[in-house]
């Protein structure tokens, strides 16, 4: 891999750096981006980084992200940093941030939670660790760890 | 420690002061006519229940208070489509307490979070029944005088079975434990809770049944309901039958424990034995609940 990857510039968008190295196909697949996506996406993979080693970068254009996506791109990436890009100058720079609870973004896997009954419970779960990343819910109770974490998303 | 008007829904929920009071309190309490004589517990089993339901309905009356509710669903208004959040709002209005069972994982949470009043959790799927595990330990500290520094066997289904997994979560709260988890391979603690463990309870696996050594016997019963496969469940079904023979490796202190029903995973000659307890188990209910009831309803 080269030391430098060259993509060119986006206009208005968004440009999410400091993936984890290998998690951009999920930061994609959380955005909703498949098929028949009606803007432009960049996906670079395995680029140098001197915080991280090695990280995956996602540029899109003309979509800016909505705060429970930023949320859910926390839980599998959680040093990314989200860019707002407007007439091709930075506007704003947010580090995603896992909060302690998450409340209606996921689904919890136990088909026998309450949240999947025709109760029509939101989901919630506590983040009960970071690195490796834990997260319980708060009904059933059960724990879903790193290897199951992306059934949720 | 806050106990009036406090909801018991998952024994992750208590330190392990709070669960050395409720024992406390359970050895002491006395019936009384008067200390709850103008409570109203509702007593809501979305699913049928033997023990758990009766002995709730009679740890409140023995404290002189009285009971309101329904067993099975078919006797509620889930028939005519509401749901459990409506229920819970409606009941919440003619009672001091709610007591629940149903079969949704995470019921008792969600009743607890909707709820104004008190509530318990008296089962909610596979998840949780923190009133047996209070019993569960109320019967180990009087069998064995101390909670602390005991060898504790799990037999039987222990991927299934919510006590086994409840009072695995309940023992990470005591010291010197040793835990020795009893199983067919397809029906071993799942590793969430064994990752829980870990490092404070050091725990060993085997097939075998090796009671050797072992203060507490904790026996679970393969429950037929969980598998969708019935020929799994054949293979299974009779993996561990303690009879008189296998108990002849028990200390004589041991104490058998069983959350009941039985099937046949315990023979009946063993009822006879001294370290059989599982129907004292079973009377402890009462004292537990009813200090429970006195603390949530009264403060402590």
């Amino acid at each position: 891999m080269n030391e430098e990857l060259k993509v060119s510039k986006i206009k208005n968008g968004t440009v999410i750096d400091h993936i984890r190295a290998g998690m951009a196909p999920m930061v994609l697949k959380i955005l909703g981006v498949e098929r028949g996506f009606p803007e432009g996406v960049v996906m670079a993979m395995n680029v140098r980084s001197r915080q991280i080693g090695f990280k995956d970068v996602v540029k899109l254009e003309n979509q800016f992200i909505p705060d429970d996506f930023v949320k859910k791109i926390a839980i599998v990436a959680p040093q990314a940093t989200v860019n707002t890009i407007k007439e091709y100058k930075l506007v704003q720079k947010k580090q995603v941030e896992l909060p302690h609870d998450l409340y209606g973004i996921l689904r919890c896997l136990n088909r026998h939670c309450i949240t999947n009954s025709a109760e029509r419970v939101p989901s919630h779960f506590t983040v009960e660790s970071r690195e490796p990343i834990g997260l319980r819910c708060h009904y059933c109770e059960g724990l879903v760890e790193t290897d199951s974490v992306e059934s949720l998303l | 420690m806050h106990w009036h008007n406090r909801d018991v829904i998952s024994i992750r929920d208590f330190t392990r002061e709070e669960i050395e009071l409720i024992i406390a309190k359970a050895k002491h309490i006395q019936p009384s006519q008067t200390e709850l004589a103008d409570k109203v517990m509702a007593s809501l089993f979305f699913e049928p229940s033997t023990r758990t339901q009766l002995s709730f309905n009679t740890a409140i009356q023995r404290l002189g208070g009285s009971v309101i509710g329904f067993s099975g669903a078919e006797g509620s208004s889930v028939v005519k489509g509401e749901t459990l959040s409506d229920t819970i709002k409606v009941v919440e209005k003619y009672a001091d307490l709610i007591v629940i069972r149903h079969s949704s994982e995470g019921s008792a949470r969600l009743a607890a979070d909707v709820a104004s009043i008190p509530v318990i959790n008296a089962g909610d799927g596979a998840n949780q029944h923190p009133t047996q595990t209070l019993m569960d330990l109320y019967t180990i500290d009087a069998c064995q005088g101390k909670l602390d520094g005991l060898s504790i066997g799990m037999v039987g289904d222990l991927k299934y079975g919510r006590t086994v997994h409840s009072l695995a979560t309940a023992l990470t709260r005591f010291s010197n434990i040793k835990l020795r988890l009893i199983s067919p391979p397809n029906l071993r603690m799942p590793s969430s809770f064994l990752r829980e463990l870990e490092e404070p309870v050091p725990y060993s696996e085997t097939e075998q049944l090796d009671l050797r050594g072992l203060d507490i016997v904790y026996v679970t019963r393969i429950q037929r309901e969980r598998f969708a496969d019935i020929e799994e469940y054949e293979k299974v079904r009779n993996a561990y039958v303690l009879d008189k023979k296998a108990c002849e490796q028990l200390k004589t202190s041991a104490s058998i424990l069983h959350p009941l029903p039985r099937v046949n995973e315990i023979s009946t000659d063993v009822d006879a034995l001294p370290q059989a307890k599982y129907f004292e188990q079973v009377r402890n209910g009462v004292p537990v609940r009813m200090a429970l009831l006195h603390l949530i309803l009264k403060g402590a």
